[in-house]
């Protein structure tokens, strides 16, 4: 059974490929969507699209170091969230919205 | 080392201070705690052997001590104008002050990492506080705008940098900047992985130094953020940053320098163009000042296209040491009118030359120094910056004839302010400077114009190695 998954085990690039995708996706969320909270998760989605290449990598160079920044990605990334969810929930006290479109009196 | 430790203690103190209610002594206590940890960051000066702490992850060497000290005085400084403002606010004042304290924690991490998971972390933590702080004006729409715009793009500019991080772990195999320095000596062909972290590090950087394209978040935060936090930013941000940046760069990619110099340099000349013409059409001074600050960090990034030299790193030193003190005298006086007139328009700085002589002197020096005119510090440092690129050859002419025609621009915008003060008619506004303010401004203004007239007393001394 072993061998079996030896032989289709995938190559590092094939994390690098599906890490790109998850990133690109991410990215795209952010600079497209126009709901806060949808960008929000589009940014988790770009952070744990580094955590799985981290984790690629890590196993694929035989060297721990690179699973323990996927638990420093992890605990930042939810003090971060935090942050952003109170920043949130400010802005929709104010302004009863969640679009980025209420953010327009800063301009020039 | 020791200094982060104390100064996040001092930070851990801040916050209890509500609770214990030494809430009065507070801005007390925080300056001695940052005299201390500015004591104890000068000891690891010249050691022969630099101390590697925490497994290679961070190391005091006199880079990190140089800017260390730098930032930590910055802080200082920010600590003696803010006092004014907290000292009869309605404001959580030790939230304020142990986020700024954490905040700095961030930039120490910054000057003195050597591993790629503490520049993450001290990005982060030089950041996250400063989302929170620049939404600090609760009900202010123009103050929840600027959280959320910094707190978005800083995120993304994380994503990017983490992804970046990543690449070059993939293609070296590890975080350490040296050893990534030495992969780069060792290894005849670098694979892609290797070139497209470097290029997504440098696109998170330049997003953190707002350099442009990325810069337009910089001037709405600046604008919407309350003014003393704009201060912050402006100053010990963009100090701490461009340390961080010249260090990846001069320590891990300097010997590839031919691989991404031409693209960092479309990146300079575009940002000193950029940041100077569109500061010329402002008519908020806040806006001005985000805009030049833009311009400046044009100017800045010119110690990172000449990393193998020498000289760069004083270079470095003494941009941001000018670009700092005067801009947060800057500050110093925009707060003060901020708070007289309720406005940050160029209006509301009219005949204030003639009304408060200090504060209209303390504004002009500061504006001559941003714009690099003699006898100031601010054009001592354009012009040891220009001489230390051009000694590498006349590579890079073109860009120093964009930045002085860049400086040259600059003038006007900057004079604007000055000719406001001196030459127009206006209100006279109320007088409202405790004495740590008018001192510190005066040191201010001291500092700008003795450094200018004497720069060899910084430049020529033989153990100032760093």
């Amino acid at each position: 059974m072993g061998e079996f998954f030896k032989y289709f085990s995938p190559s590092i690039y094939n994390y690098v490929i599906l890490s790109s995708i998850l990133f690109a996706i991410g990215v795209m969320g952010v600079l497209i969507r126009r709901n806060i909270i949808i960008i929000f998760m589009a940014i988790e989605l770009m952070l744990n699209a580094v955590n799985l290449l981290l984790v690629g990598f890590s196993v694929h160079h035989d060297d721990t170091g690179g699973q323990v920044f996927v638990f420093f990605i992890m605990a930042v990334a939810a003090a971060e969230i935090t942050v952003g969810l109170a920043i949130l929930m400010m802005i929709y006290r104010n302004t009863g919205s969640v679009s980025v479109d209420s953010l327009k009196n800063l301009k020039w | 080392m020791n200094a982060i430790i104390i100064l996040s203690s001092l930070g851990i103190i801040a916050m209890l201070a509500e609770m214990f209610s030494f809430k009065k002594s507070l801005w007390y206590l925080v300056l001695a705690g940052l005299a201390v940890v500015f004591v104890v960051n000068l000891l690891d000066w010249n050691l022969d052997t630099p101390e590697q702490q925490f497994k290679n992850m961070i190391l005091f060497d006199n880079y990190a001590v140089a800017f260390g000290g730098l930032i930590i005085i910055l802080v200082f400084a920010w600590f003696l104008i803010s006092y004014n403002h907290y000292k009869d606010s309605e404001l959580n004042v030790s939230d304020h002050f142990s986020l700024i304290i954490f905040s700095s924690v961030g930039a120490l991490i910054l000057v003195s990492y050597t591993h790629l998971s503490m520049l993450f972390l001290g990005v982060e933590i030089l950041s996250i506080p400063l989302y929170i702080l620049a939404g600090s004006m609760k009900k202010d729409l123009a103050s929840n705008e600027a959280s959320l715009k910094y707190f978005m793009l800083g995120a993304f500019a994380t994503g990017i940098l983490l992804f970046g991080i990543t690449m070059l772990y993939g293609a070296t195999g590890t975080f350490n900047i040296v050893e990534i320095g030495m992969y780069v000596q060792k290894s005849s062909e670098i694979s892609i992985l290797f070139y497209s972290g470097l290029m997504l590090v440098l696109i998170a950087l330049a997003f953190k130094v707002s350099a442009a394209p990325f810069h337009f978040w910089t001037p709405d935060v600046y604008q919407g953020a309350p003014v003393l936090i704009t201060a912050f930013m402006a100053t010990i941000v963009k100090t701490a940053a461009f340390a961080a940046f010249f260090r990846l760069f001069s320590n891990s990619f300097g010997l590839i320098i031919n691989d991404w110099n031409f693209i960092l340099s479309i990146i300079t000349a575009l940002t000193i163009v950029l940041g100077n013409i569109l500061a010329a059409y402002q008519t908020s001074v806040k806006r001005l000042l985000a805009y030049s600050g833009i311009s400046q960090a044009g100017y800045l990034l010119m110690t990172i296209l000449a990393v193998n030299q020498e000289s760069s790193k004083m270079a470095l030193l003494l941009y941001t040491a000018s670009y700092s003190i005067s801009t947060l005298g800057a500050f110093g006086v925009l707060y003060h009118v901020m708070k007289s007139k309720g406005s940050d328009s160029l209006d509301s700085f009219n005949s204030l030359g003639k009304t408060q002589p200090l504060l209209g002197f303390v504004m002009a020096v500061s504006m001559l120094s941003l714009a690099g005119i003699p006898p100031t510090i601010g054009f001592f440092a354009k012009f040891y910056l220009f001489s230390n690129l051009l000694s590498m050859g006349n590579t890079y002419l073109w860009l120093v004839i964009v930045a002085i025609v860049g400086s040259l621009v600059s003038v006007y915008y900057y004079f604007k302010v000055i000719i406001a003060m001196y030459a127009k008619e206006g209100a006279a506004s109320p007088l409202m400077l405790t004495t740590f303010h008018r001192a510190l401004l005066i040191i201010i203004t001291g500092l700008i114009i003795i450094i200018g007239l004497a720069p060899g007393i910084l430049v020529s001394m033989d153990n100032f190695k760093i």
